[in-house]
């Protein structure tokens, strides 16, 4: 424990030091929340419990950090020299998990404070908008989310029916460009949806608006949604073809920028997925037609009854971002547990998901004990881990370089004194892209500044 | 019309068998053998018996046995803790802010108590026994309050916890400030529209309840002949300034909370509770001079401009130096999950264990005037009890069974059958004609909701203020 204590201190002390090198360097702290990335080094974890989640737990083993990646993991490894040692003992490594629908930077304080939101375009086709272009790096979200275990998410735009794209991002940066990992992963549709009162999209429309719905116009009306949406893919494609007639033939007429619709290029075409906002079955159901008949890649996000469309979701390999732990059912005769046991059904009808806080940035911390909860209504604790961890990453096609501890992926991974989805358990080291990170936030300065205050007397 | 009769008469046989029969038993004697009790009074007792009689714990050891005719409950393996109490929630209310006014005292919550609200029932399955019931925020001072237990299928009167002390809901910061809010065109802009202004708001009301008080002081002592008239706004203010009554204050910023404390102390009386208070860290020594109690959120922050100085680590500051500290949920979603955000302030600079549980058990109960009664599993308490299936501070637990005064409320087997028996009453609802098919000639159903209930707690859902 001393020697753990000594440890950080020096640890400190070299961070300290960074800093001041870096003030040094660059004139000054410009104060923001995100100006701590961390330092790169060789790290080596030892005799700590590693949840490795691609294979079975390791106990008493040894993690290698070198050059950002995962050098090297297991019981016998070689140590390389002039490594920094953290002992593990009594500790658990994880890979850092990865919240898989967030809207992480594009909105500082949602509520009154207009000037910090970027969350949605005016406006109902926004293909070309690109989340990382509003992104913050200097939001105070990240950090602390980052303290908490989870080193990556994807972040989105809203509203709208094509709201925009998304990002992949890691939380550590300072710089849009540092975070990214992959800076246009998918296009979000706000898939139209059977609703009384909503229109185009449907993203809200609470009860009937009073007085009995015409069941049968409100589906025509959904129809009529999908085809207007339909209609934007053939334009795009249309737009694309002619465009690629022209630069094949310059004796065909030109034709003239469009960013809207050239942006759905690679989505309409089934090279990036498409992330389907929709909860209930029967527009999930509809969803999986769109995907099937436009040929494209799809990705649920919402999912509240997505077990239900178990077939024709693994029909169509359509995984699910399901982001309704912290919701409550949606009618009063739900079972109190429709939503925590989800996850669990999607699990035993072969669904592919990952569990996600959909949250704007503030408590997508909360990360790790929604699964949990998950955990308490029938998904296995080693399912509830791989939901926010292996398949978070699967799903978002980076699982080649993240969400296990595996040699040779980056080294995004928390070391905890005891289980990571717990929220008894503290994080005691973190490490995105190999470089360890300050387990310091907004949150952890304000309480410095207060822990110890009291009340000065007037002289 | 026979259509009508054979929906209604299911229905009404549906009702039968409903939640109500299937968990209300009516014996409130019971013995609890084996848990793990953590008391949040005495420790945590392994391997313990708890004994229920008409509604009171009897007796708390090892190796006791139940009297004739009094059910057993095995807690083996699994733990079991007072019930939650919220001391912040509006559930039960369809409408919570009498807007035209910025001080509204004389509306009264236990006016408007919906017993049927199925946030009562997921928060039982959630361990919670009772809440407190407040108006909004957006007025300076709002309501009168109720406490309840959440005792599904009863009546609301016998929700209410007759002997709890009355309290009123007061608020300062942007909801009672209206700024939150687009004015509508042509309305006129409420008073106050500052904090400075809402602080003498709060201060005009004292000052005229200190005269009405008068008024009637020197009626009572005949010095005048003239009787004042009863004033119902004034009244419950009057109350308050004789101790009779707990101010529960709605506020994020310290200084504003600060300012309140201060008027409190201006006018001789001490504050209840300081509702959400995200900032209170800042002034804890002040607030534990004065002997308020704060009642927070345990990890929100950063969804309005007020709450961005929020940190998890405010109920340890706040513990450390001697406040009274409950957290509460201020929402529907929330209140379902009260155990995981106690189980955060161990996390969030370390309060120890039993005075984490405290946070959501005996301490609201004491901020409410009623943990006397309940709030703690000692002997000749409310047997409030929550049986989990493994320690409440872990996310992989569940509440398996929630009593009431030795009475079962919820109880997850009980569910289990419950459901089956719905889902064979939706069968046969489905099959009558009012619910054939649309272009088969039934009548079209009304379209189910879609929304996504609003993650709002207090202010996040911001056209409702709560």
């Amino acid at each position: 424990m001393t020697s753990q204590l000594n440890m950080i201190k020096a640890r400190s002390a070299a961070f300290v030091l960074t800093c001041l090198c870096t003030m040094a360097v660059f004139g000054q702290n410009d104060g923001s929340e995100q100006n701590q990335t961390g330092r790169a080094g060789t790290f080596v974890i030892t005799n700590a419990r590693i949840y490795t989640v691609a294979g079975p737990v390791i106990e008493n083993g040894t993690v290698v950090i070198q050059n950002g990646k995962i050098a090297s993991v297991g019981t016998n490894v070689q140590i390389p020299g002039g490594a920094e040692r953290i002992d593990g003992r009594g500790l658990s490594v994880f890979p850092g998990m990865i919240d898989a629908d967030t809207r992480m930077g594009l909105a500082e304080i949602t509520l009154a404070v207009p000037g910090s939101v970027d969350l949605a375009e005016t406006g109902n086709m926004n293909a070309h908008t690109r989340a990382i272009k509003g992104i913050h790096p200097h939001s105070a979200h990240i950090n602390v989310t980052r303290v908490n275990g989870i080193t990556t998410v994807l972040s989105r735009p809203q509203g709208g029916t094509i709201s925009g794209q998304a990002a992949v991002i890691d939380l550590n940066g300072s710089t849009p460009d540092e975070m990214a990992v992959i800076s246009d992963f998918g296009l979000v549709i706000n898939f139209p949806r059977v609703v009384a009162g909503g229109g185009f999209g449907g993203g809200g429309g609470g009860g009937g608006g009073g007085g009995q719905a015409d069941f049968n116009a409100l589906i025509r009306r959904r129809d009529q949604a999908v085809e207007d949406l339909k209609k934007i893919f053939r334009d795009a494609e249309t737009h694309l073809k002619a465009q690629e007639a022209y630069s094949r033939d310059k004796s065909l007429p030109y034709v003239d920028a469009n960013p809207a619709l050239e942006a759905m290029g690679p989505y309409i075409r089934g090279q990036r997925p498409i992330l389907f906002t929709v909860e209930r079955e029967r527009d999930i159901r509809a969803v999986a037609k769109f995907v099937a008949d436009m040929k494209v890649k799809g990705i649920i996000i919402g999912g509240q009854e997505a077990w239900k469309a178990a077939d024709v979701l693994k029909a169509n390999n359509i995984p699910v971002v399901y982001t309704n732990i912290y919701s409550n059912p949606v009618r009063d005769d739900d079972p109190y547990d429709y939503l925590f046991n989800a996850p669990a059904k999607m699990e035993s009808a072969g669904v592919k998901f990952a569990i996600s806080t959909g949250d704007v940035g503030p408590e997508s911390r909360d990360l790790p004990y929604q699964a949990g909860i998950a955990g308490a209504f029938g998904l296995a604790p080693d399912a509830a881990l791989r939901s926010v961890t292996l398949s978070p990453a699967e799903i978002l096609g980076v699982a080649d370089r993240m969400g296990s501890i595996e040699a040779g992926k980056v080294a995004n991974i928390v070391v905890a004194d005891g289980n990571i989805l717990e929220p008894r358990t503290n994080i005691r080291y973190m490490f995105i892209n190999g470089r360890m990170i300050p387990l310091t936030s907004r949150h952890t300065r304000l309480f410095d500044s207060f822990k110890d205050r009291g009340v000065p007397e007037r002289p | 019309m026979k259509k009508i009769t054979a929906y209604l008469v299911l229905l009404l046989l549906g009702l039968g068998s409903l939640p109500l029969s299937a968990i209300g038993q009516s014996q409130n004697s019971v013995l609890i053998k084996g848990g793990t009790v953590m008391t949040a009074a005495r420790g945590t007792l392994e391997n313990t018996d708890i004994l229920v009689q008409n509604g009171k714990i009897a007796r708390i050891g090892k190796g006791l046995s139940a009297p004739a005719g009094v059910r057993t409950i095995d807690a083996t393996g699994k733990y079991v803790t007072p019930g939650i109490i919220d001391a912040h929630s509006h559930a039960m209310l369809s409408s919570i802010n009498e807007g035209s006014y910025s001080v509204t005292s004389m509306v009264r919550i236990r006016d408007m108590l919906d017993p049927t609200d199925i946030t009562i029932y997921r928060a039982l399955a959630g361990g919670v026994t009772g809440a407190n019931l407040l108006h909004g925020s957006a007025n300076s001072i709002g309501g009168q309050n109720s406490v309840v237990k959440f005792k599904w299928g009863k009546s609301a009167e016998e929700m209410v916890v007759a002997d709890a002390p009355p309290g009123i809901k007061f608020a300062m910061g942007e909801n009672v400030r209206r700024t939150t809010q687009q004015p509508l065109p042509g309305m006129q802009l409420r008073y106050p529209r500052t904090r400075q202004g809402t602080i003498e708001v709060m201060r005009d009301a004292f000052l005229r309840a200190r005269d009405y008080k008068q008024a009637w002081d020197d009626f009572r002592a005949k010095k005048t002949r003239v009787q004042p008239r009863k004033d119902l706004e004034l009244e419950p203010i009057v109350e308050i300034l004789e101790g009779k009554r707990l101010v529960h204050a709605h506020g994020y910023r310290s200084d504003e909370h600060l300012n309140l404390l201060r008027l409190a102390e201006e006018f001789g009386f001490k504050i209840g509770t300081l509702q959400h208070a995200l900032e209170a860290y800042k002034i804890a020594p002040e607030i534990a001079k004065h002997g308020a109690g704060v009642s927070i959120f345990a990890d929100s922050w950063g969804y309005k401009l007020e709450a961005y100085d929020s940190i998890p680590y405010n109920g340890y500051i706040l513990w450390k130096n001697g406040v009274n500290v409950s957290i509460n949920s201020d929402s529907g979603e929330r209140i379902r999950r009260l155990n995981l955000d106690a189980a955060k302030m161990m996390k969030y600079g370390g309060v120890p264990e039993e005075d984490s549980l405290k946070m959501i058990t005996l301490n609201p109960a004491i901020q409410l005037g009623i943990g006397k009664r309940t709030g703690s599993i000692e002997v000749g308490k409310d047997a409030d009890i929550v049986i989990w299936s493994g320690h409440p501070f872990s996310a992989f637990s569940r509440a398996e069974t929630t009593m009431i005064e030795g009475e079962t409320y919820f109880d997850r087997a009980a569910d289990a059958e419950m459901r089956s028996k719905m889902t064979a009453e939706r069968e046969a609802l489905e099959k009558l004609d009012v619910n054939r098919a649309p272009g088969s000639g039934g009548t079209p159903p009304r379209v189910p909701a879609e929304r996504r209930e609003e993650r709002g707690h207090d202010d996040i859902d911001g056209g409702n203020d709560r």
